[in-house]
C-alpha cells in the first residue's frame, strides 16, 4: 500500500508541475516562461552569416608591408619590391650587399613574430619570404569573427529587435535569429554592410579615363560613385582616381546621426574623437584645394574640393538616401565597421500570416487527428481505452509542460512530432491491454492479468521506445532550428509516454480494480 | 471490440517468398529511380538554392510570372501552384543563391510585380548557399549512419545479450569507417560501405535478430527514398527527421515481433518446429501490430490534409514510412531471422 501512495504522489506532483508551466503560455501567470514559438511559426528572419576573415588576415599582413616599408626607408635601405602572395606570406626583394644583415637586424628587432625562411640569392638580389605564424592568422581569424559578432549585435540593438539570438558557429560563422522581423530585407541590409568609412585624396593628376583603359598609376586605385540623374532609379557610376592611402578612417568616430540639408534630404552627421579631429584638422589643412574622398564600403560618396581647413572633426556623408538609409547608415557608424566582410550564406525568412497560418493548421490537425484516435480508442477497448484516453491528454500536457520548463523551441516540425506521439503514445497502451486481454482469455483473473500484463509488456514497451528515443536524440545532435524542434517534441513525447503507460495508466487500473472489487474488466 | 480476431492464424511464414518478390520488385523500381535520376531529387536544403513563397490577391496566370523571372534571368526557376489554388500562392525555385546582402527576393518580388500588375505578398524566403547545403547533406548523411549505428548497438546487444559481440561490432565499424575516410571517399560511398561490414559481422557473427532489424530497415529506407524519387518530390531537411522517425518506427514494430519470439522460443516445451513458433509469435503480435499502425495512420493523414502544404512532404514520407515498416516487421525481418536460424 506505501507504495501505492508514493506513486500516487509522484503522478500527481509530476501533472501539477507540467500545468504550472504550461499555464504562462495561455494566461500571464508565474512563473512567465511561455512556451518559445521558432522562427517558423511566429515569423521572422533566420541568417548564417560567413565571416570573411582572411579579409582580416590580409589587412594585417598589408598594415605589416607597410611597417617594413616604413622602417626600410628610416633607415634608409632601398628595396626592389615587397609584396604580398596569395597565400598572405611577403616577399622582400633587396639588392644583394651589406642590405642583407641590415634587414636581418630590422626583422630581429621590430618583426621577431614573423617566421623567416633562409633567404634566396639570385643573380644579386635577395629575396626574403616572411610569413605570419597560422597560429596568429588564426587568432586573427578568431578575433574577426568575434569582433563582427559583437559589432552585429550592436547594430541589431540599435535597430530594434526584440529578443535577438545571435551567436557564433563553427570557425567563421554567425548565426542570426530575428523574430517578428517586419523589414528583412533593412534588416539585412544593415547586418551585412561592412561600414568600412574612409577618408583619400582623389588623384587630379592623372587621367580617370586612361587609367580605366590601361593601369592606373601606382599607389592609385579606381573606385564609384553610384549617381541618380532626376527622375531615374538606375544609377550611373561615375568613376574616381583615388589615392590608395587612407588619411582618416571611421575607427575614430564618436557619432553618426541623420541630419537634412537646405532641400530636407537626409545625410549622415559624423564626429570625430579629438585624435580624430586633430587628423582631419592636418589634412584638411595640408591638401587645400583638393578633392577629399568620402569612401564607404569601397564606393565613393561623396568627393567635395577642400575649401579651408576644418577644425572640430565634424563632416557630413552625403548621398542618395531616404531616410530609413540614412537611419541604418549611422546606426552602422556609430556600432563600427565589420573587421572583414560578411556573406549571408543561408537565409530563411517565414512572414508573420504564414507562421500564424501554420499554427492553425498544425493546431487543426492535431485535434482532429487527436479526437480520431481518443474516439477510436474507447470504441475499441471501452472502459480501458478511456483510461488510455486520458493517459494520451495528460501526455499532451506533459509534453507542453516540459516545452515550457526546458525552454525550448516549438516549431511546426515539432508540432508534426506532437502529433505523430499521438499516434505512437497509446502504442504502449496497445501493447499492454492486448496483454491483458491475452490474460484474461487464458482465464486469470481481472486483477491477475492486469498485472501479468503490465509486466509482461512493460519490457517490450521500454525495448520498442528506447529506439525511436536513439533516433530522436541523434535528430536533435545533427538538426538545425526547425528539425531540432521535432527531435525535442519526440523525446519528450517517447518520455511522457512511458510514463503515462507504465506508471500512470498502471496507478488507474489498480485504483479501479481495488475499489470496486469486481471481477469484470471493460476491456 | 476486435478486428482481428484472438485465434486468427495466418501462415505469414510459409507464404514469405510472396512477400520477398514483392520487397524485391519495391526495391528493384527504387533502385532503378534512383539510379535513372542521379539520387533522389534534392530540395535547395541540400543543393543550394532559393524557394520563395508568394501570395497573389487574385488569380494570376503562372506564364505571366515566368516571363517577369525570365527578364532578369532566372530562366531556370520552375514556377508551381502551392497549397489550394484559390489561395493563389505560388512557389518560385530557382538553383541560383545570391551571396550578397541585396534582396534577391526583392529584385524577384518586383520582376513579378511588373510582369503581373499585382504586388505579391512575400511569405516564405529560403536560401542556401552551396556551402551550406554541402555541409547539410553531410550533417544529415551523418545523422542517419549514427542512428543506424546506435540502433544496431543496441538490438545486437539488448537481443543477442551479447554486448561485447556488438561492441566488437561498433568497434570494427568505427575503424573502418575512419580507414575510409582517411581516403577522402564521399559519404554516401562510406555509409554504404559501413552497412556492407555491418551486415557481413552480423551474418559472421551470427547475430541473427540484429540483421533481421538492420535488413528491414534498409528496406523501408530505400523503399521510402525510392518512391520520393518516382514521384518526383522535394527531398528536403524535414524528410530526413522523417526517415529517422521511420527507422524508429518500423524497428519498433520489429521488436516487438521479436520480443514474443524470444519469449515463445524460451516458453516453448513442446517440440514445435522453429518456423511455426516464428508464424505463432507473427500472430499473436498481429492485432497490436496493426491497430499501433492504424492510430499512427490516423494522426499522419490528419496531418497531411489539414496541416497544410509545409507539412506536407513530411507527412507523406510518414505514411509510407509506416506503411513499409508495418509489412517489413512481418514479411522481411521475421523471415531473415528465420533463415538465419536454419544456417
Amino acid at each position: 500500500m506505501k507504495s501505492f501512495t508514493f506513486r500516487t504522489l509522484l503522478i500527481t506532483g509530476v501533472i501539477i508541475a507540467a500545468i504550472v508551466w504550461l499555464l504562462p503560455t495561455f494566461f500571464n501567470c508565474w512563473p512567465h516562461k511561455k512556451i518559445n514559438l521558432g522562427l517558423d511559426l511566429q515569423g521572422g528572419m533566420h541568417l548564417m552569416l560567413e565571416v570573411q576573415n582572411i579579409k582580416a588576415v590580409e589587412a594585417e599582413v598589408e598594415r605589416t608591408i607597410q611597417e617594413i616599408k616604413k622602417e626600410l626607408r628610416k633607415q634608409g635601405i632601398k628595396h626592389l619590391g615587397i609584396s604580398r602572395l596569395k597565400d598572405n606570406s611577403i616577399l622582400v626583394k633587396l639588392q644583394k650587399g651589406e642590405n642583407k644583415s641590415k634587414f636581418e637586424t630590422i626583422l630581429s628587432k621590430d618583426f621577431e613574430n614573423l617566421i623567416t625562411k633562409r633567404p634566396e640569392t639570385n643573380a644579386g638580389i635577395i629575396t626574403f619570404h616572411l610569413a605570419l605564424p597560422v597560429k596568429e592568422m588564426d587568432t586573427l581569424k578568431k578575433m574577426a569573427t568575434a569582433q563582427a559578432l559583437e559589432t552585429i549585435r550592436n547594430r541589431i540593438d540599435e535597430f530594434g529587435v526584440s529578443e535577438p539570438d545571435i551567436r557564433i558557429q563553427g570557425d567563421d560563422r554567425i548565426l542570426i535569429q530575428l523574430p517578428g522581423i517586419k523589414d528583412p530585407k533593412r534588416a539585412k541590409d544593415l547586418i551585412g554592410k561592412t561600414a568600412q568609412l574612409t577618408f583619400q585624396l582623389v588623384d587630379d593628376d592623372a587621367d580617370v579615363d586612361a587609367a580605366i583603359n590601361g593601369t592606373p598609376p601606382v599607389g592609385d586605385e579606381i573606385l564609384y560613385q553610384n549617381r541618380y540623374n532626376q527622375g531615374s532609379d538606375t544609377p550611373v557610376k561615375i568613376p574616381f582616381l583615388i589615392k590608395k592611402r587612407v588619411l582618416l578612417d571611421g575607427s575614430l568616430l564618436t557619432n553618426a546621426r541623420v541630419e537634412f540639408d537646405q532641400f530636407q534630404q537626409p545625410q549622415v552627421g559624423i564626429e570625430f574623437n579629438r585624435k580624430g579631429a586633430r587628423i582631419f584638422d592636418r589634412i584638411t589643412g595640408e591638401n587645400i584645394h583638393k578633392r577629399l574622398a568620402i569612401v564607404l564600403d569601397e564606393s565613393v560618396y561623396s568627393a567635395p574640393t577642400i575649401q579651408d581647413r576644418i577644425a572640430g572633426g565634424k563632416a557630413v556623408i552625403t548621398g542618395n538616401f531616404t531616410l530609413n538609409e540614412a537611419k541604418d547608415l549611422a546606426i552602422a557608424l556609430r556600432a563600427g565597421s565589420l573587421p572583414a566582410p560578411v556573406e549571408i550564406i543561408e537565409e530563411r525568412t517565414v512572414g508573420p500570416t504564414l507562421g500564424a497560418d501554420s499554427v492553425r493548421m498544425g493546431l487543426m490537425s492535431m485535434l482532429i487527428g487527436g479526437l480520431l484516435v481518443i474516439l477510436f480508442m474507447a470504441v475499441y477497448y471501452k472502459g480501458a481505452g478511456i483510461i488510455a484516453d486520458l493517459a494520451l491528454i495528460i501526455n499532451i500536457i506533459l509534453i507542453g509542460g516540459g516545452l515550457a520548463a526546458f525552454q525550448a523551441t516549438l516549431t511546426l516540425p515539432g508540432i508534426a512530432g506532437i502529433i505523430l506521439t499521438i499516434g505512437m503514445a497509446v502504442d504502449a497502451n496497445v501493447i499492454i491491454f492486448e496483454r491483458i486481454r491475452e490474460e484474461l482469455r487464458s482465464g486469470k483473473t481481472a486483477l491477475a492479468s492486469v498485472h501479468s500484463g503490465f509486466d509482461r509488456a512493460t519490457l517490450t514497451i521500454l525495448d520498442a521506445n528506447v529506439t525511436t528515443l536513439i533516433a530522436a536524440l541523434v535528430l536533435f545532435q545533427f538538426g538545425t532550428g526547425p528539425i531540432k524542434g521535432f527531435a525535442v517534441t519526440l523525446c519528450l513525447g517517447i518520455i511522457a509516454s512511458l510514463f503515462t503507460a507504465l506508471i500512470l495508466s498502471k496507478n488507474i487500473f489498480d485504483f479501479i480494480l481495488r475499489n470496486r472489487q469486481s471481477s469484470k474488466l471493460s476491456i | 471490440m476486435q478486428i482481428i480476431k484472438s485465434d486468427i492464424n495466418i501462415d505469414f511464414i510459409g507464404k514469405h517468398n510472396i512477400g520477398f518478390i514483392l520487397s524485391a520488385i519495391l526495391i528493384l523500381i527504387s533502385a532503378g529511380s534512383l539510379l535513372i535520376n542521379n539520387g533522389p531529387n534534392y530540395g535547395i536544403d541540400f543543393v543550394g538554392g532559393t524557394l520563395i513563397q508568394v501570395k497573389f490577391s487574385q488569380d494570376v496566370p503562372v506564364g505571366k510570372i515566368r516571363t517577369g523571372l525570365a527578364t532578369i534571368g532566372f530562366n531556370d526557376a520552375s514556377v508551381q501552384h502551392f497549397g489550394h489554388k484559390e489561395d493563389y500562392e505560388f512557389l518560385i525555385r530557382t538553383s541560383k543563391s545570391q551571396m550578397s546582402s541585396s534582396g534577391l527576393s526583392q529584385s524577384i518580388s518586383d520582376a513579378v510585380k511588373t510582369s503581373t500588375g499585382i504586388t505579391p505578398e512575400i511569405r516564405r524566403v529560403e536560401m542556401v548557399g552551396p556551402q551550406v547545403g554541402k555541409d547539410l547533406r553531410g550533417k544529415a548523411l551523418l545523422a542517419i549512419f549514427y542512428s543506424l549505428l546506435f540502433i544496431t548497438i543496441y538490438i545486437s546487444g539488448r537481443f543477442e545479450l551479447k554486448w561485447m559481440l556488438s561492441g566488437v561490432t561498433a568497434g570494427s565499424l568505427m575503424t573502418a569507417v575512419y580507414f575510409l575516410s582517411v581516403f577522402n571517399v564521399s559519404m554516401a560511398i562510406l555509409i554504404a560501405a559501413a552497412l556492407v561490414i555491418t551486415l557481413g559481422l552480423f551474418w559472421f557473427l551470427r547475430l541473427k535478430y540484429a540483421m533481421g532489424a538492420i535488413v528491414a530497415l534498409l528496406h523501408d529506407i530505400l523503399i521510402t527514398v525510392g518512391i520520393f524519387s518516382i514521384l518526383d518530390l522535394d527531398f528536403s531537411l524535414p524528410i530526413i527527421a522523417a526517415l529517422l522517425t521511420i527507422i524508429g518506427y518500423s524497428l519498433n514494430d520489429t521488436i516487438i515481433v521479436f520480443d514474443r519470439i524470444r519469449e515463445n522460443i524460451k516458453g516453448s516445451k513442446t517440440k514445435d518446429s522453429l518456423p511455426s513458433l516464428f508464424n505463432k509469435s507473427i500472430n499473436e503480435t498481429l492485432s497490436r501490430t496493426i491497430l499501433t499502425s492504424v492510430t499512427t495512420l490516423v494522426v499522419l493523414f490528419s496531418l497531411f490534409f489539414l496541416g497544410g502544404e509545409i507539412i506536407h512532404n513530411f507527412a507523406f514520407a510518414m505514411i509510407i514510412g509506416v506503411l513499409v515498416g508495418t509489412y517489413s516487421s512481418i514479411f522481411v525481418a521475421t523471415p531473415i531471422v528465420l533463415a538465419a536460424n536454419k544456417r
